[in-house]
């Protein structure tokens, strides 16, 4: 796991000249300065097992009989351990059904949003046009709207469609995102106009421009873009429970939300090996690309 | 889910085209020099823009105009939509339910808002100095940000479960007696998943919270070591005011995401017990989608907008009273 820390630039603690105590001790005396530091080591090390309590149990739930499971007291870690849980959730929910429709949901959105938001945000930062200026506004005004606003009416939308409990019915109204725009729009924003300037001289089309000289200057932003819009409908719930009525249109989230309410009586070691399953590529992708993707919501904001 | 926390890019990320090449930051595009409007350029822009704005157009410009129309109407499905008028807000403010729903809303969001952005300074002020596995501490921090609430409330459901739930257990045996339990005494279920929506949210406020404060000059705390001044006053007079731009943002950003609490109540309570946990968005589920009053569920969304522009014009103003400019 690397880590979050993007470089060491804080000012280490606040006071204190860094080093120069440790030299005035003897050397076999820890120096106050030692001691500190391994004490905020516990404590950090205290904080991410709090923090990752929930997920660790869950991993470890997911390797525990229905029998330990209900037996008092409840520990943390598996008094009996299998497999069998991994090898139930299919035979149980349609889960292979399921996966798939979670990936290509959060998939379709991810690439087709990041084309068409690049290429509106290139026409607000790049181009001069009558029109922008409202174009623009408009965004802002689509960006501070909640979601929930429109999810009766987009249902309705989707019913007249015919494309109600289908995959389709959940990508398409994603497939742009007012955010996507501002973002991008910012960040296209900070590039020199030289680059798309020499671009023009040389007789290139505004595409082959967008293409080949803005987009590849861009990468922080499509990396942290992609895996926010991945995760957010990756992990979206209210959309899919929405629009689904059938398991085997529906995503992950709902899948298991629903199995794990079910009045029959569940095995909860089954529904913990799904939740292990449907969080695992998020958490990969994430890790891969924690460094950029931090950054880039860290950037945001400040000044 | 456009709920989500997201990332608001308000900056212009001038420091991903400085550190590039050293050069200054260029002046933008179309402002201060000034070309002529090419027709080519307009022609290119208009195209650019047309994919994005047309799903924008259908999928949420037409549904938001919609939603309007519809909360003047009485619909469910199985004739055209009954214009009603003003009925469904009126009957909006003679419904306990919905004002019930709006205080669990705003009990829910300022509970929320005000422990999380307390709780992500102490922990980014922490997260801040240098020591063994402080990298570890920022993921674990930050990766239920990217978790799925809905899947992960199955988890905490499970853990404050009364009867065999390790949290619960752990809890009595420090004296914390959740009673029936967690979810179902009808004080403590708000509590529990307000707890859920802090845990899950609170990494993403750290790492904001975290890229202030490396912006803050390091000679101010050593100057301020200098003339005497303890952590406190450090922090209560360098910290905490160079810090309150950012903290305004990510309290809009968390207001925002907390009012339209859904995920963990749907898994975690259902709303209940008695309906002391159900939300605005929770009511709308249940009056537009169980119910099949679309009329009243599209009224009670356009409550959600009202509330949300409020709140951050309160937001705004109370904080550009105090806001530090430097």
């Amino acid at each position: 796991m690397s880590t979050i820390a993007h470089a060491d630039v804080a000012p280490r603690s606040p006071g204190g000249g860094p080093g120069d105590e440790e030299r005035t001790r003897p050397a076999d005396r820890p120096s106050p300065r030692a001691v500190r530091r391994w004490i905020a080591a516990l404590v950090a090390l205290s904080l991410s097992l709090a923090f990752l309590l929930p997920v660790i149990w869950m991993a470890l739930a997911s390797f525990r009989t229905s029998r330990d499971l209900s037996v008092f007291p409840p520990t943390l870690f598996p008094r009996e351990w299998t497999l069998r849980n991994y090898g139930q959730i299919a035979t149980q929910i349609p889960f292979g059904r399921l996966y798939l429709n979670t990936f290509l949901f959060s998939g379709t959105v991810t690439v087709v949003s990041l084309v068409l938001d690049s290429m509106a945000a290139y026409a607000l930062a790049r181009l001069r046009f009558r029109g922008r200026g409202v174009v623009f506004a408009a965004v802002i005004v689509l960006l501070l709207m909640p979601f929930q606003v429109t999810l009766v009416p987009l249902y309705l939308l989707m019913n007249t469609f015919g494309l109600v409990n289908t995959v389709p019915g959940l990508i398409v109204p994603r497939l742009a995102s007012a955010f996507g725009i501002f973002y991008m729009r910012q960040y296209f924003l900070s590039l020199p106009s030289e680059l798309e300037d020499a671009g023009r001289v040389d007789g290139a089309s505004e595409w082959r421009i967008f293409r080949q000289i803005i987009m590849p200057q861009v990468r922080p932003a499509i990396l942290t873009l992609t895996l926010f819009y991945f995760q957010s409908n990756w992990n979206d719930l209210i959309w899919p429970l929405v629009m689904t009525n059938s398991l085997t249109s529906s995503t992950l989230p709902v899948g298991l939300a629903l199995f794990s309410s079910g009045e029959h009586n569940i095995n909860y070691g089954v529904v913990m090996a799904g939740s292990v399953l449907s969080l695992l590529p998020v958490v990969v992708l994430f890790l891969l690309v924690q460094r950029v993707f931090v950054q880039g919501i860290a950037t945001t904001g400040t000044k | 889910m456009i709920s989500d926390a997201r990332p608001h890019a308000t900056t212009t990320s001038a420091d991903a085209s400085t550190a590039r090449d050293g050069r200054p930051r260029p002046a933008v595009p179309g402002r201060g020099r000034r070309r002529p409007l090419s027709r080519s350029q307009t022609h290119a822009a208009w195209l650019f823009l047309l994919p994005g704005l047309v799903v924008l157009s259908v999928f949420v410009v037409y549904p938001m105009g919609r939603a309007l129309y519809l909360s003047f109407t009485d619909y469910s499905l199985l004739q055209p939509p009954q214009w009603v008028g003003l009925g469904n807000f009126t009957r909006l403010l003679h419904d306990p339910q919905a004002a019930n729903a709006v205080k669990n809303t705003l009990v829910y969001a300022a509970g929320t808002t005000v422990c999380s952005v307390a709780l992500a300074l102490l922990v980014a002020v922490f997260l801040n100095r240098s020591f063994p596995m402080r990298g570890l501490a920022r993921t674990a921090v930050f990766l239920p940000y990217i978790t799925s609430l809905g899947v992960v409330a199955i988890t905490w459901m499970y853990l404050l479960n009364p009867d065999i739930g390790l949290l619960s257990y752990w809890g009595r045996k420090i004296g914390i007696d959740p009673g029936q339990g967690w979810l179902v005494d009808p004080r403590l279920a708000m509590v529990a998943v307000m707890a859920v929506g802090i845990w899950k949210y609170l990494g993403f406020y750290v790492v904001m919270y975290l890229a202030a404060l490396q912006t803050i000059p390091r000679d101010l705390y050593e100057a301020a070591s200098l003339d005497g001044a303890g952590p406190v006053r450090r922090f209560t007079r360098i910290t905490w005011p160079l810090l309150s731009n950012q903290t305004m943002f990510i309290a809009i950003i968390a207001t925002v995401t907390n009012v339209q609490a859904f995920d963990q109540v749907y898994v975690m309570t259902k709303g209940g017990p008695f309906f002391r946990t159900e939300t605005l968005v929770m009511m709308m589920y249940r009056v537009g989608f169980t119910n099949l009053q679309f009329g009243y569920a599209a009224a009670l969304s356009y409550v959600l907008v009202a509330i949300l522009a409020l709140l951050a014009i309160v937001q705004v103003t109370y904080f550009n009273r105090r806001l530090v400019r430097y």
